[in-house]
Protein backbone atom coordinates (compact mmCIF):
# COMPACT_ATOMS: atom_id res chain seq x y z
CA UNK A 1 0.00 0.00 0.00
CA UNK A 2 3.09 2.57 -1.20
CA UNK A 3 0.25 4.96 -1.90
CA UNK A 4 -1.49 4.99 1.26
CA UNK A 5 1.53 5.51 2.96
CA UNK A 6 1.43 9.43 3.22
CA UNK A 7 -2.04 9.08 3.87
CA UNK A 8 -1.38 6.60 7.21
CA UNK A 9 1.01 8.64 8.79
CA UNK A 10 -0.84 12.27 8.49
CA UNK A 11 -3.79 9.75 10.36
CA UNK A 12 -1.56 7.96 12.77
CA UNK A 13 0.12 11.62 13.96
CA UNK A 14 -3.55 12.79 14.81
CA UNK A 15 -4.14 9.99 16.35
CA UNK A 16 -1.09 10.83 18.72
CA UNK A 17 -1.96 14.26 18.54
CA UNK A 18 -5.42 13.43 20.32
CA UNK A 19 -3.68 11.65 22.91
CA UNK A 20 -0.95 14.20 23.76
CA UNK A 21 -2.50 17.39 22.86
CA UNK A 22 -5.53 17.47 26.16
CA UNK A 23 -2.56 16.64 28.41
CA UNK A 24 -0.60 18.94 26.77
CA UNK A 25 -2.84 21.53 27.29
CA UNK A 26 -2.92 20.60 30.84
CA UNK A 27 0.57 21.10 31.44
CA UNK A 28 0.85 24.34 29.84
CA UNK A 29 -2.03 26.03 31.60
CA UNK A 30 -0.96 25.12 34.77
CA UNK A 31 1.77 27.75 34.64
CA UNK A 32 -0.26 30.35 33.14
CA UNK A 33 -1.00 33.64 35.24
CA UNK A 34 -4.48 34.14 34.53
CA UNK A 35 -7.22 32.76 36.96
CA UNK A 36 -9.45 32.89 34.06
CA UNK A 37 -7.33 29.60 33.02
CA UNK A 38 -8.79 29.47 29.10
CA UNK A 39 -6.73 32.81 28.08
CA UNK A 40 -2.95 32.87 28.41
CA UNK A 41 -1.75 36.07 30.62
CA UNK A 42 2.32 34.80 30.74
CA UNK A 43 4.35 32.18 32.29
CA UNK A 44 3.85 32.12 36.90
CA UNK A 45 4.24 28.95 39.16
CA UNK A 46 1.91 30.85 41.66
CA UNK A 47 -0.62 27.73 41.51
CA UNK A 48 2.07 25.30 42.57
CA UNK A 49 3.09 27.58 45.20
CA UNK A 50 -0.81 27.64 46.12
CA UNK A 51 -0.63 23.64 46.35
CA UNK A 52 2.80 23.63 48.50
CA UNK A 53 0.57 26.11 50.93
CA UNK A 54 -3.00 23.79 51.02
CA UNK A 55 -2.77 21.55 54.25
CA UNK A 56 -5.35 19.39 53.38
CA UNK A 57 -3.60 18.36 50.23
CA UNK A 58 -0.10 17.46 51.36
CA UNK A 59 -2.30 15.67 54.45
CA UNK A 60 -3.96 13.70 50.92
CA UNK A 61 -0.50 13.18 49.48
CA UNK A 62 1.04 11.90 52.74
CA UNK A 63 -1.89 9.22 52.09
CA UNK A 64 -1.42 8.58 49.13
CA UNK A 65 2.39 7.56 49.68
CA UNK A 66 1.13 5.91 52.64
CA UNK A 67 -1.29 3.53 50.87
CA UNK A 68 1.02 3.03 47.89
CA UNK A 69 3.79 1.77 49.63
CA UNK A 70 1.95 -0.69 52.13
CA UNK A 71 -0.16 -1.91 48.90
CA UNK A 72 2.46 -2.38 46.88
CA UNK A 73 4.79 -4.33 49.35
CA UNK A 74 1.43 -6.88 49.85
CA UNK A 75 1.25 -6.98 46.11
CA UNK A 76 4.04 -7.75 45.57
CA UNK A 77 4.66 -10.53 48.33
CA UNK A 78 1.28 -12.32 46.92
CA UNK A 79 2.14 -11.22 43.44
CA UNK A 80 5.36 -12.72 43.09
CA UNK A 81 4.39 -16.23 45.09
CA UNK A 82 1.76 -16.48 42.48
CA UNK A 83 4.23 -16.19 39.74
CA UNK A 84 6.62 -18.51 40.96
CA UNK A 85 4.66 -21.02 41.81
CA UNK A 86 2.63 -21.39 39.06
CA UNK A 87 5.86 -22.65 37.67
CA UNK A 88 5.61 -25.33 39.19
CA UNK A 89 2.28 -27.00 38.41
CA UNK A 90 1.25 -28.75 35.27
CA UNK A 91 0.46 -26.26 32.56
CA UNK A 92 -3.26 -27.60 32.43
CA UNK A 93 -3.93 -26.22 36.19
CA UNK A 94 -1.44 -23.23 35.34
CA UNK A 95 -3.47 -22.40 32.51
CA UNK A 96 -7.21 -22.37 34.52
CA UNK A 97 -5.14 -20.68 37.72
CA UNK A 98 -4.22 -18.02 35.84
CA UNK A 99 -7.28 -17.53 33.61
CA UNK A 100 -9.52 -17.03 37.25
CA UNK A 101 -6.77 -14.81 38.96
CA UNK A 102 -5.51 -13.19 36.27
CA UNK A 103 -8.05 -12.77 33.15
CA UNK A 104 -11.28 -11.72 35.46
CA UNK A 105 -10.19 -9.02 37.92
CA UNK A 106 -8.86 -7.50 34.64
CA UNK A 107 -11.80 -7.79 32.59
CA UNK A 108 -14.30 -6.83 35.89
CA UNK A 109 -15.25 -3.17 35.36
CA UNK A 110 -13.75 -1.02 38.27
CA UNK A 111 -17.08 0.01 39.68
CA UNK A 112 -17.61 -3.80 40.58
CA UNK A 113 -14.56 -4.52 42.16
CA UNK A 114 -15.26 -0.95 44.67
CA UNK A 115 -18.88 -2.01 44.67
CA UNK A 116 -18.15 -5.41 45.77
CA UNK A 117 -15.43 -4.77 48.12
CA UNK A 118 -17.66 -2.03 49.94
CA UNK A 119 -20.10 -5.14 50.58
CA UNK A 120 -18.25 -6.95 52.04
CA UNK A 121 -16.63 -4.72 54.40
CA UNK A 122 -20.01 -3.47 55.64
CA UNK A 123 -21.01 -6.89 56.06
CA UNK A 124 -18.10 -8.23 57.78
CA UNK A 125 -18.39 -5.03 59.71
CA UNK A 126 -14.62 -3.43 59.21
CA UNK A 127 -14.65 0.09 59.54
CA UNK A 128 -13.95 1.94 56.17
CA UNK A 129 -10.53 3.87 56.48
CA UNK A 130 -6.91 3.69 54.91
CA UNK A 131 -6.64 0.12 55.59
CA UNK A 132 -9.60 -1.12 53.53
CA UNK A 133 -8.06 1.42 50.78
CA UNK A 134 -5.04 -0.59 51.12
CA UNK A 135 -6.58 -3.83 51.12
CA UNK A 136 -8.51 -2.78 48.01
CA UNK A 137 -5.73 -1.78 46.18
CA UNK A 138 -3.08 -4.71 46.71
CA UNK A 139 -6.34 -6.43 45.07
CA UNK A 140 -6.05 -5.48 41.93
CA UNK A 141 -2.23 -5.11 41.85
CA UNK A 142 -1.65 -8.60 42.40
CA UNK A 143 -2.67 -9.42 38.61
CA UNK A 144 -0.43 -6.66 37.70
CA UNK A 145 2.72 -7.95 39.53
CA UNK A 146 1.82 -11.49 38.76
CA UNK A 147 1.80 -10.72 34.68
CA UNK A 148 5.02 -8.46 34.73
CA UNK A 149 6.77 -11.37 36.78
CA UNK A 150 5.85 -14.37 34.56
CA UNK A 151 6.73 -12.29 31.41
CA UNK A 152 10.44 -12.30 32.75
CA UNK A 153 10.05 -15.70 34.25
CA UNK A 154 9.23 -17.24 30.80
CA UNK A 155 12.18 -15.89 29.49
CA UNK A 156 14.44 -17.22 32.14
CA UNK A 157 16.89 -20.22 31.05
CA UNK A 158 15.24 -23.34 33.12
CA UNK A 159 19.04 -24.62 32.57
CA UNK A 160 20.11 -22.06 35.08
CA UNK A 161 17.58 -23.21 38.28
CA UNK A 162 18.41 -27.67 37.04
CA UNK A 163 21.79 -26.60 37.17
CA UNK A 164 21.37 -25.22 40.99
CA UNK A 165 19.93 -28.55 42.13
CA UNK A 166 22.76 -30.71 40.61
CA UNK A 167 24.49 -28.78 42.56
CA UNK A 168 22.97 -29.84 45.14
CA UNK A 169 20.42 -26.71 45.88
CA UNK A 170 16.70 -27.57 47.94
CA UNK A 171 13.86 -25.88 46.10
CA UNK A 172 13.90 -22.88 48.53
CA UNK A 173 17.70 -22.48 47.69
CA UNK A 174 17.46 -22.37 43.99
CA UNK A 175 14.44 -19.71 44.17
CA UNK A 176 16.57 -17.78 46.94
CA UNK A 177 19.78 -17.33 45.26
CA UNK A 178 19.47 -17.93 41.89
CA UNK A 179 15.48 -17.25 40.68
CA UNK A 180 15.10 -13.95 42.65
CA UNK A 181 18.07 -12.53 41.82
CA UNK A 182 17.58 -12.86 38.01
CA UNK A 183 13.89 -11.57 38.95
CA UNK A 184 15.17 -8.72 40.62
CA UNK A 185 14.63 -6.13 37.74
CA UNK A 186 11.21 -7.42 37.02
CA UNK A 187 9.78 -7.47 40.47
CA UNK A 188 11.56 -3.63 40.32
CA UNK A 189 9.32 -2.66 37.87
CA UNK A 190 6.09 -4.64 38.33
CA UNK A 191 6.71 -2.78 41.81
CA UNK A 192 6.99 0.83 40.46
CA UNK A 193 3.97 0.13 38.13
CA UNK A 194 1.55 -1.33 41.05
CA UNK A 195 3.10 2.02 43.27
CA UNK A 196 2.30 4.36 40.39
CA UNK A 197 -1.39 2.46 39.45
CA UNK A 198 -2.43 2.65 43.62
CA UNK A 199 -1.41 6.72 43.68
CA UNK A 200 -3.44 7.21 40.39
CA UNK A 201 -6.42 4.47 41.17
CA UNK A 202 -10.13 6.68 42.03
CA UNK A 203 -12.89 4.47 41.85
CA UNK A 204 -11.78 1.42 44.59
CA UNK A 205 -10.37 4.05 46.58
CA UNK A 206 -13.75 5.78 46.22
CA UNK A 207 -16.44 2.90 47.28
CA UNK A 208 -13.49 1.60 49.99
CA UNK A 209 -12.26 4.75 51.84
CA UNK A 210 -14.06 6.11 55.15
CA UNK A 211 -14.47 9.26 56.66
CA UNK A 212 -10.98 11.61 56.72
CA UNK A 213 -9.34 8.67 54.49
CA UNK A 214 -8.88 11.20 51.38
CA UNK A 215 -5.96 10.42 48.96
CA UNK A 216 -4.88 12.96 46.27
CA UNK A 217 -7.63 11.20 43.43
CA UNK A 218 -10.31 11.59 46.00
CA UNK A 219 -9.14 15.56 46.67
CA UNK A 220 -8.81 16.04 42.64
CA UNK A 221 -12.11 14.51 42.44
CA UNK A 222 -13.56 16.83 45.26
CA UNK A 223 -11.99 19.98 43.99
CA UNK A 224 -12.95 19.33 40.60
CA UNK A 225 -16.52 18.93 41.85
CA UNK A 226 -16.59 22.02 43.98
CA UNK A 227 -15.53 24.02 40.27
CA UNK A 228 -12.64 24.69 37.98
CA UNK A 229 -9.32 26.51 39.28
CA UNK A 230 -5.95 27.07 38.05
CA UNK A 231 -4.74 24.95 41.03
CA UNK A 232 -6.24 21.71 40.11
CA UNK A 233 -4.22 22.21 36.28
CA UNK A 234 -1.24 22.54 38.49
CA UNK A 235 -2.03 19.49 40.49
CA UNK A 236 -3.02 17.22 37.66
CA UNK A 237 0.18 18.63 35.83
CA UNK A 238 2.06 17.19 38.79
CA UNK A 239 0.21 13.74 38.71
CA UNK A 240 1.06 13.54 35.07
CA UNK A 241 4.70 14.09 35.22
CA UNK A 242 5.04 11.46 38.65
CA UNK A 243 3.16 8.62 36.83
CA UNK A 244 5.06 9.06 33.38
CA UNK A 245 8.32 9.34 35.15
CA UNK A 246 7.30 6.27 37.36
CA UNK A 247 5.91 4.02 34.29
CA UNK A 248 8.73 5.47 32.37
CA UNK A 249 11.09 3.93 34.67
CA UNK A 250 9.51 0.71 35.39
CA UNK A 251 8.92 -0.11 31.76
CA UNK A 252 13.22 0.40 31.28
CA UNK A 253 13.72 -1.83 34.62
CA UNK A 254 11.41 -4.86 32.99
CA UNK A 255 12.82 -4.24 29.18
CA UNK A 256 16.51 -5.05 31.22
CA UNK B 1 15.18 -42.07 36.14
CA UNK B 2 15.69 -38.51 37.02
CA UNK B 3 13.80 -39.69 40.70
CA UNK B 4 17.30 -40.44 41.68
CA UNK B 5 19.25 -37.09 40.91
CA UNK B 6 19.40 -34.50 43.02
CA UNK B 7 17.41 -32.07 40.33
CA UNK B 8 14.61 -34.45 40.63
CA UNK B 9 14.30 -34.46 44.29
CA UNK B 10 14.27 -31.21 43.89
CA UNK B 11 11.84 -30.62 41.40
CA UNK B 12 9.67 -33.03 43.17
CA UNK B 13 9.55 -31.13 46.23
CA UNK B 14 8.68 -28.42 44.33
CA UNK B 15 5.66 -29.50 43.87
CA UNK B 16 4.49 -28.95 47.56
CA UNK B 17 6.78 -26.20 48.08
CA UNK B 18 4.78 -24.43 44.81
CA UNK B 19 1.69 -24.36 46.83
CA UNK B 20 2.93 -22.48 49.14
CA UNK B 21 3.65 -19.74 47.63
CA UNK B 22 0.77 -20.26 45.34
CA UNK B 23 -1.66 -20.32 48.64
CA UNK B 24 -1.26 -17.25 50.44
CA UNK B 25 -2.11 -15.20 46.75
CA UNK B 26 -4.78 -17.58 46.25
CA UNK B 27 -6.61 -16.94 49.36
CA UNK B 28 -6.07 -13.22 49.26
CA UNK B 29 -8.00 -13.06 45.35
CA UNK B 30 -10.50 -15.70 47.00
CA UNK B 31 -11.43 -13.57 50.20
CA UNK B 32 -11.36 -10.02 48.60
CA UNK B 33 -11.99 -10.82 45.06
CA UNK B 34 -14.43 -14.56 44.47
CA UNK B 35 -16.24 -13.84 47.83
CA UNK B 36 -17.32 -10.05 47.29
CA UNK B 37 -18.73 -10.95 43.76
CA UNK B 38 -20.75 -13.93 45.03
CA UNK B 39 -21.90 -11.35 48.01
CA UNK B 40 -23.08 -9.07 45.42
CA UNK B 41 -25.01 -12.63 44.05
CA UNK B 42 -26.71 -13.00 46.65
CA UNK B 43 -27.22 -9.53 47.91
CA UNK B 44 -29.21 -9.14 44.69
CA UNK B 45 -31.84 -11.66 45.53
CA UNK B 46 -32.91 -9.82 48.84
CA UNK B 47 -34.80 -7.03 50.06
CA UNK B 48 -34.31 -3.68 51.05
CA UNK B 49 -35.03 -2.36 54.63
CA UNK B 50 -37.29 0.52 55.72
CA UNK B 51 -33.67 2.35 56.60
CA UNK B 52 -31.68 1.19 53.82
CA UNK B 53 -30.56 -1.98 55.55
CA UNK B 54 -30.47 -5.61 53.62
CA UNK B 55 -34.16 -8.01 54.43
CA UNK B 56 -32.71 -11.25 54.07
CA UNK B 57 -35.47 -13.30 51.94
CA UNK B 58 -35.43 -14.68 48.37
CA UNK B 59 -36.95 -13.07 45.70
CA UNK B 60 -36.68 -11.70 41.56
CA UNK B 61 -38.32 -8.20 42.57
CA UNK B 62 -34.85 -6.50 42.26
CA UNK B 63 -34.58 -8.12 38.33
CA UNK B 64 -38.26 -7.09 37.74
CA UNK B 65 -37.35 -3.62 38.67
CA UNK B 66 -34.68 -3.12 36.20
CA UNK B 67 -37.65 -3.70 33.44
CA UNK B 68 -38.68 -0.19 34.15
CA UNK B 69 -38.21 2.09 31.66
CA UNK B 70 -35.67 4.46 33.88
CA UNK B 71 -33.28 1.82 34.11
CA UNK B 72 -33.94 -0.16 30.93
CA UNK B 73 -33.25 3.43 29.04
CA UNK B 74 -29.84 3.67 31.11
CA UNK B 75 -29.04 0.24 30.52
CA UNK B 76 -29.73 0.77 26.60
CA UNK B 77 -27.87 4.20 26.66
CA UNK B 78 -24.73 2.63 27.91
CA UNK B 79 -24.82 0.04 25.34
CA UNK B 80 -25.12 2.73 22.60
CA UNK B 81 -22.40 4.53 24.31
CA UNK B 82 -19.88 1.69 24.37
CA UNK B 83 -20.72 0.36 21.11
CA UNK B 84 -20.45 4.26 19.52
CA UNK B 85 -17.10 4.51 21.12
CA UNK B 86 -15.79 1.13 20.11
CA UNK B 87 -16.81 1.75 16.14
CA UNK B 88 -14.51 5.38 17.09
CA UNK B 89 -11.93 3.75 18.17
CA UNK B 90 -11.65 1.06 15.69
CA UNK B 91 -12.04 3.71 12.81
CA UNK B 92 -9.08 5.69 14.67
CA UNK B 93 -7.16 2.92 16.00
CA UNK B 94 -6.98 0.76 12.87
CA UNK B 95 -5.05 3.23 10.57
CA UNK B 96 -2.61 3.73 13.13
CA UNK B 97 -2.43 0.25 14.15
CA UNK B 98 -1.64 -0.42 10.50
CA UNK B 99 1.03 2.17 10.25
CA UNK B 100 3.07 0.89 13.06
CA UNK B 101 2.55 -2.86 11.91
CA UNK B 102 4.41 -1.44 8.79
CA UNK B 103 6.89 0.45 9.29
CA UNK B 104 10.17 -0.25 10.34
CA UNK B 105 11.00 -2.84 13.08
CA UNK B 106 13.00 -0.47 15.13
CA UNK B 107 10.75 2.33 15.27
CA UNK B 108 7.43 0.33 16.21
CA UNK B 109 8.85 -0.39 20.15
CA UNK B 110 8.58 3.61 20.43
CA UNK B 111 5.25 4.00 18.38
CA UNK B 112 3.64 1.02 20.75
CA UNK B 113 5.40 3.28 23.72
CA UNK B 114 4.19 6.58 22.55
CA UNK B 115 0.77 5.08 22.09
CA UNK B 116 0.74 3.20 25.65
CA UNK B 117 2.03 6.39 27.72
CA UNK B 118 -1.25 8.27 28.30
CA UNK B 119 -2.85 4.79 28.91
CA UNK B 120 -0.57 5.01 32.36
CA UNK B 121 -1.20 8.67 33.44
CA UNK B 122 -3.93 9.41 35.61
CA UNK B 123 -7.56 8.68 34.29
CA UNK B 124 -9.22 11.05 36.10
CA UNK B 125 -6.94 14.02 35.30
CA UNK B 126 -6.93 12.88 31.49
CA UNK B 127 -10.47 13.31 31.91
CA UNK B 128 -10.40 16.20 33.69
CA UNK B 129 -8.11 17.85 30.88
CA UNK B 130 -11.40 17.51 28.16
CA UNK B 131 -13.56 19.64 30.96
CA UNK B 132 -10.99 22.13 30.21
CA UNK B 133 -10.96 22.03 26.73
CA UNK B 134 -14.91 21.45 26.24
CA UNK B 135 -16.77 23.99 29.00
CA UNK B 136 -18.11 26.42 28.01
CA UNK B 137 -15.64 29.51 28.91
CA UNK B 138 -13.02 25.92 28.12
CA UNK B 139 -10.11 26.26 25.62
CA UNK B 140 -12.19 25.28 22.84
CA UNK B 141 -14.28 27.81 22.86
CA UNK B 142 -12.19 30.52 23.48
CA UNK B 143 -10.35 29.88 20.77
CA UNK B 144 -13.43 29.24 18.31
CA UNK B 145 -14.30 33.11 19.44
CA UNK B 146 -11.13 34.74 18.88
CA UNK B 147 -10.62 33.14 15.33
CA UNK B 148 -14.68 34.75 14.86
CA UNK B 149 -15.86 31.55 13.94
CA UNK B 150 -18.79 31.15 16.30
CA UNK B 151 -20.51 34.03 17.73
CA UNK B 152 -21.91 32.55 21.71
CA UNK B 153 -19.68 29.82 23.23
CA UNK B 154 -20.75 26.35 22.19
CA UNK B 155 -22.12 23.96 25.02
CA UNK B 156 -19.97 20.91 24.50
CA UNK B 157 -19.72 19.33 27.85
CA UNK B 158 -21.90 17.62 29.95
CA UNK B 159 -23.28 16.01 26.97
CA UNK B 160 -23.06 12.38 25.68
CA UNK B 161 -20.41 13.26 23.03
CA UNK B 162 -18.52 14.70 25.31
CA UNK B 163 -18.97 10.88 26.83
CA UNK B 164 -18.05 9.41 23.62
CA UNK B 165 -14.67 11.47 23.35
CA UNK B 166 -13.73 10.86 26.89
CA UNK B 167 -14.47 7.20 26.48
CA UNK B 168 -12.62 7.25 23.18
CA UNK B 169 -9.67 9.44 24.35
CA UNK B 170 -9.60 6.73 27.69
CA UNK B 171 -9.60 3.53 25.91
CA UNK B 172 -7.88 4.02 22.19
CA UNK B 173 -4.78 2.22 23.40
CA UNK B 174 -6.72 -0.91 24.28
CA UNK B 175 -7.43 -1.16 20.81
CA UNK B 176 -4.69 0.13 18.74
CA UNK B 177 -2.79 -3.02 20.79
CA UNK B 178 -4.55 -5.94 20.00
CA UNK B 179 -4.90 -4.65 15.96
CA UNK B 180 -0.98 -4.02 15.79
CA UNK B 181 -0.36 -7.81 17.12
CA UNK B 182 -3.15 -9.15 14.50
CA UNK B 183 -1.73 -6.79 11.77
CA UNK B 184 1.96 -7.42 12.10
CA UNK B 185 1.01 -11.08 11.19
CA UNK B 186 -0.53 -10.20 8.08
CA UNK B 187 1.93 -12.33 5.51
CA UNK B 188 2.90 -9.34 3.18
CA UNK B 189 3.31 -11.64 0.38
CA UNK B 190 -0.48 -11.94 -0.21
CA UNK B 191 -0.97 -8.33 0.15
CA UNK B 192 1.36 -8.03 -2.45
CA UNK B 193 0.25 -11.07 -5.00
CA UNK B 194 -3.55 -9.18 -4.14
CA UNK B 195 -1.51 -5.88 -5.82
CA UNK B 196 -0.45 -7.98 -8.82
CA UNK B 197 -3.24 -9.46 -9.43
CA UNK B 198 -4.73 -5.77 -9.74
CA UNK B 199 -6.76 -5.76 -6.70
CA UNK B 200 -8.30 -2.29 -5.95
CA UNK B 201 -7.20 -0.98 -2.60
CA UNK B 202 -10.97 -1.44 -0.82
CA UNK B 203 -10.72 -5.34 -2.46
CA UNK B 204 -7.20 -5.94 -0.51
CA UNK B 205 -8.88 -4.01 2.71
CA UNK B 206 -11.98 -5.98 2.78
CA UNK B 207 -10.68 -9.64 1.65
CA UNK B 208 -7.02 -9.75 2.31
CA UNK B 209 -6.57 -7.55 5.33
CA UNK B 210 -9.61 -7.30 7.53
CA UNK B 211 -10.12 -11.13 7.47
CA UNK B 212 -6.54 -12.20 8.63
CA UNK B 213 -6.60 -9.10 11.21
CA UNK B 214 -10.27 -10.83 12.62
CA UNK B 215 -8.97 -11.91 15.87
CA UNK B 216 -6.99 -9.05 16.53
CA UNK B 217 -10.60 -6.80 15.95
CA UNK B 218 -12.47 -8.93 17.87
CA UNK B 219 -10.00 -8.68 20.80
CA UNK B 220 -9.95 -4.75 20.43
CA UNK B 221 -13.82 -3.92 20.05
CA UNK B 222 -14.08 -6.27 23.22
CA UNK B 223 -11.06 -4.43 25.48
CA UNK B 224 -12.59 -1.35 24.63
CA UNK B 225 -16.23 -2.48 25.16
CA UNK B 226 -16.18 -3.87 28.23
CA UNK B 227 -14.56 -1.10 30.52
CA UNK B 228 -16.86 1.50 28.41
CA UNK B 229 -19.97 -0.43 29.37
CA UNK B 230 -18.85 -0.17 32.93
CA UNK B 231 -17.19 3.16 32.59
CA UNK B 232 -18.36 5.43 35.95
CA UNK B 233 -15.68 8.31 35.63
CA UNK B 234 -16.21 9.67 32.29
CA UNK B 235 -19.97 9.82 32.49
CA UNK B 236 -19.57 11.41 36.06
CA UNK B 237 -17.74 14.15 35.18
CA UNK B 238 -18.42 15.14 31.24
CA UNK B 239 -21.99 13.76 31.40
CA UNK B 240 -24.71 15.70 31.32
CA UNK B 241 -28.09 15.00 33.58
CA UNK B 242 -29.32 12.54 30.86
CA UNK B 243 -25.84 10.49 29.66
CA UNK B 244 -25.81 8.24 33.20
CA UNK B 245 -24.34 4.94 32.40
CA UNK B 246 -24.59 1.69 34.32
CA UNK B 247 -21.34 2.45 36.47
CA UNK B 248 -23.11 5.80 37.48
CA UNK B 249 -26.76 3.62 38.38
CA UNK B 250 -24.25 1.23 40.59
CA UNK B 251 -22.65 4.47 42.46
CA UNK B 252 -26.17 5.75 42.98
CA UNK B 253 -28.26 2.83 44.26
CA UNK B 254 -24.96 2.01 46.68
CA UNK B 255 -24.03 5.52 48.19
CA UNK B 256 -26.74 7.57 47.20
CA UNK B 257 -30.04 6.02 47.41
CA UNK B 258 -28.74 3.37 49.36
CA UNK B 259 -30.75 0.50 47.59
CA UNK B 260 -27.85 -2.12 47.82
CA UNK B 261 -30.34 -5.04 46.72
CA UNK B 262 -30.79 -3.02 43.51
CA UNK B 263 -27.49 -1.97 43.10
CA UNK B 264 -26.34 -5.39 43.34
CA UNK B 265 -29.25 -6.40 40.85
CA UNK B 266 -27.87 -4.35 38.13
CA UNK B 267 -23.59 -4.93 39.12
CA UNK B 268 -24.94 -9.09 38.10
CA UNK B 269 -26.35 -7.84 35.36
CA UNK B 270 -23.21 -5.82 34.03
CA UNK B 271 -21.06 -8.80 35.16
CA UNK B 272 -23.47 -11.26 33.26
CA UNK B 273 -22.91 -9.28 30.27
CA UNK B 274 -19.10 -8.93 30.60
CA UNK B 275 -18.23 -13.02 31.35
CA UNK B 276 -20.96 -13.64 28.68
CA UNK B 277 -19.17 -11.42 26.22
CA UNK B 278 -15.67 -12.79 27.18
CA UNK B 279 -17.07 -16.96 26.89
CA UNK B 280 -18.24 -16.13 23.74
CA UNK B 281 -15.07 -14.70 22.26
CA UNK B 282 -13.03 -17.31 24.02
CA UNK B 283 -15.21 -19.61 22.01
CA UNK B 284 -14.50 -17.81 18.66
CA UNK B 285 -10.85 -17.55 19.19
CA UNK B 286 -8.44 -16.92 21.80
CA UNK B 287 -7.82 -12.84 21.36
CA UNK B 288 -7.31 -12.32 24.61
CA UNK B 289 -4.60 -14.33 25.77
CA UNK B 290 -2.51 -12.08 23.21
CA UNK B 291 -3.57 -9.22 25.01
CA UNK B 292 -1.65 -10.83 28.46
CA UNK B 293 1.16 -10.98 26.49
CA UNK B 294 1.19 -7.46 24.94
CA UNK B 295 0.68 -6.11 28.95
Amino acid sequence: MKQAGGWLWRVSLANLFFLYGPIAVLILFSFNASRLSATWQGWSLQWYRALWADQALLDAAGNSLWVATVSTVLALLLGVGLAVGLEGLPGRRQRQIEQALLLLPLVIPEVMMGVSLLLLFVLVQIPLSLTTVILGHALFNVPVVMIVVRARLRRLDPRLVEAAADLGASYWGALRHVTIPLLKPAILGAGLMAFTISLDDFIVTFFTAGPGATTLPLKVYSMIKSGMSPEINALSALFVMVSMGLIGFSLVLQRR
Amino acid sequence: MKVFSPAGRALSSGRAASWWLLGPGVLWMGLLFFLPLCLVVVISFAGRGTYGGIVWSFSLANYLDLLHPLYARILGQSILLAAGTTLLCLIMGFPLAYYIARTAPRRQGIWLLLVMIPFWTNFLVRTYAWMFILRTEGLLNTILLKLGLIATPVELLYSNTAVVIGLVYGYLPFMVLPLYVALERVDRTLVEAAWDLYATRWAVLWRIILPLARPGIMAGCLLVFIPSLGAFLTPDLLGGARSMMIGNLIQHEFLVARDWPLGAAISCLLMLFVVGMMGWSFRASSPLSQRKQEL
